[in-house]
C-alpha cells in the first residue's frame, strides 16, 4: 500500500518543518523558497540549499583556517566571511545560523580571538544541525515523490 | 539625453490603466541582477523569472558594466540584445560596491534613465548609518530608484515591476503618488537610519535631468521626509 505512504510522508514533512520553525532553525524565508518552486523548477529548493551548503562549508573552512593561525589578526577579513555567511543564511531562511553569525561578528569586532574560537564552534554546531535536518527534509520529500509516482502508476 | 534603445517599450502605444490591465505584450522586462552571492543570484533570478522578467545575473559591478558596455571597451552600437529595463544590485560587494555601480550608471548618458534598485541586508543599513540619505553613500541622492531589504521577496519584485511599467504609461503626478506609497511601505525601514542631517538634496549630481523621474518632486519628498 505505497499510496498510503504519501500522506504519511507529507505529514512527516510538515511535522519536521513545524519543529524547525518552532525551534527557530528556519523562518519564513524558507517558505518563500518553497513558493519559488513549481513544475518549471521542481528542484529549486534542493538546488539552492545545496549551493548554500557548498558555500557555507567553504566559509566555515576559511574561518577555521583564519583562527587556527597563531598570528591571526585579520578580523576584518573574518567580518567579511561572516557577512557573506549571514547573507546567504538569511536568504534561505536559516534563522539560527544567521543569528549565530551575527553574534560571532560582534565578538570579532572586539578582536577577541578566544571568543571567536568559541563562536566558531557554536556556528559549526548550528550549521551541522541545520544541514542534517534539511537532508532529512529532502529525504522525506524524495520518498514522497517516489511513493506518489508509484501510486499514480498503480491507478492507471 | 539618449533614451533610444534603453526603454524599448517606449514605442508601444498601449496605455496602462490599472495594475490588472497591464499588458506586457510580448516584451518582458529585462532585468540585470548584480550580486556576488551565488545563493542570492539564484534566488533573485528565480523570483524575476516567476515575475515574467528576462534576467541577466552577474556576480560583480565590473561584470555589470561589461554587460552594459560601460567598461571602457565600448562597442559602438551593439546594444540590440542588451536592452535593460531595470538594474537590481546588491549594496555590499567586494570590488565595486552597489553604490559605486549606481554612480557609474548614472554618469552614463545612455543608461542613466534605467531604474536602479539597491538591495541591502537590514543590518547593513542600520550599521552604515544613513546609507539612504547622506554620508559617503548617498544612494537615493545619486538616483537609486528604491531600496529593498534582503532577503528579497516575490512581493518586492512585483512592486518594483509594477513601478517600472507604470512609469512608462503615466504622468509625473501619478508617479509621485506611487513613489509616496513606496515611501510609506518603507517607513519602518527608514526608521532604522538615524535622523537625517541637514544635508539637502540640492547637492544632487549634475547627471540628473529635470525630465527624469529621479528629480521629480516626490523624490525630494523622499529625501527630506525621514525623521
Amino acid at each position: 500500500m505505497l499510496g498510503l505512504g504519501v500522506d504519511q510522508l507529507r505529514a512527516d514533512m510538515n511535522q519536521l518543518l513545524a519543529l524547525l520553525f518552532h525551534q527557530g532553525v528556519l523562518d519564513d524565508h524558507f517558505l518563500q523558497l518553497q513558493q519559488l518552486q513549481d513544475v518549471t523548477s521542481p528542484n529549486f529548493v534542493y538546488e539552492v540549499v545545496n549551493i548554500y551548503f557548498h558555500e557555507s562549508e567553504k566559509l566555515l573552512r576559511n574561518l577555521r583556517v583564519l583562527l587556527m593561525d597563531r598570528d591571526f589578526s585579520d578580523y576584518k577579513k573574518m567580518g567579511i566571511h561572516l557577512n557573506q555567511f549571514m547573507g546567504s543564511s538569511s536568504s534561505i531562511g536559516a534563522k539560527r545560523v544567521r543569528n549565530v553569525c551575527f553574534a560571532f561578528r560582534a565578538v570579532s569586532e572586539q578582536n577577541n580571538r578566544a571568543g571567536c574560537l568559541r563562536a566558531l564552534e557554536v556556528l559549526e554546531h548550528e550549521y551541522c544541525y541545520l544541514k542534517n535536518k534539511l537532508h532529512e527534509l529532502f529525504h522525506i520529500e524524495q520518498q514522497r515523490v517516489m511513493a506518489a509516482a508509484v501510486r499514480y502508476r498503480i491507478q492507471d | 539625453m539618449a533614451r533610444n534603445g534603453v526603454f524599448s517599450r517606449k514605442n508601444r502605444s498601449a496605455k496602462v490603466e490599472t495594475l490588472d490591465a497591464i499588458s506586457v505584450d510580448s516584451h518582458e522586462l529585462h532585468v540585470l541582477a548584480v550580486d556576488d552571492s551565488l545563493v542570492d543570484r539564484k534566488v533573485i533570478e528565480r523570483i524575476l523569472k516567476i515575475s515574467s522578467c528576462k534576467v541577466t545575473a552577474v556576480d560583480s559591478g565590473r561584470r555589470a558594466l561589461q554587460f552594459l558596455g560601460l567598461d571602457g571597451e565600448r562597442s559602438s552600437s551593439g546594444f540590440d540584445g542588451l536592452k535593460v529595463d531595470m538594474i537590481i544590485t546588491d549594496y555590499c560587494m567586494p570590488g565595486m560596491t552597489g553604490y559605486e555601480l549606481l554612480k557609474k550608471i548614472k554618469e552614463s548618458s545612455t543608461f542613466r534613465e534605467i531604474p536602479v534598485v539597491i538591495m541591502s541586508s537590514e543590518n547593513v543599513m542600520a550599521r552604515i548609518d544613513r546609507v539612504l540619505y547622506s554620508g559617503n553613500n548617498r544612494c537615493l541622492e545619486e538616483g537609486a530608484e528604491e531600496f529593498i531589504v534582503k532577503p528579497v521577496k516575490l512581493s518586492d519584485v512585483k512592486r518594483l515591476k509594477d513601478y517600472v511599467m507604470r512609469e512608462e504609461g503615466e504622468d509625473d503626478s501619478e508617479k509621485g503618488t506611487y513613489k509616496r506609497k513606496l515611501q510609506q511601505d518603507d517607513s519602518d525601514l527608514s526608521s532604522l537610519s538615524s535622523s537625517s542631517s541637514s544635508s539637502s538634496p540640492s547637492s544632487s549630481p549634475p547627471s540628473s535631468s529635470s525630465s527624469s523621474p529621479l528629480s521629480s518632486p516626490s523624490r525630494q519628498l523622499k529625501t527630506t521626509s525621514t525623521v
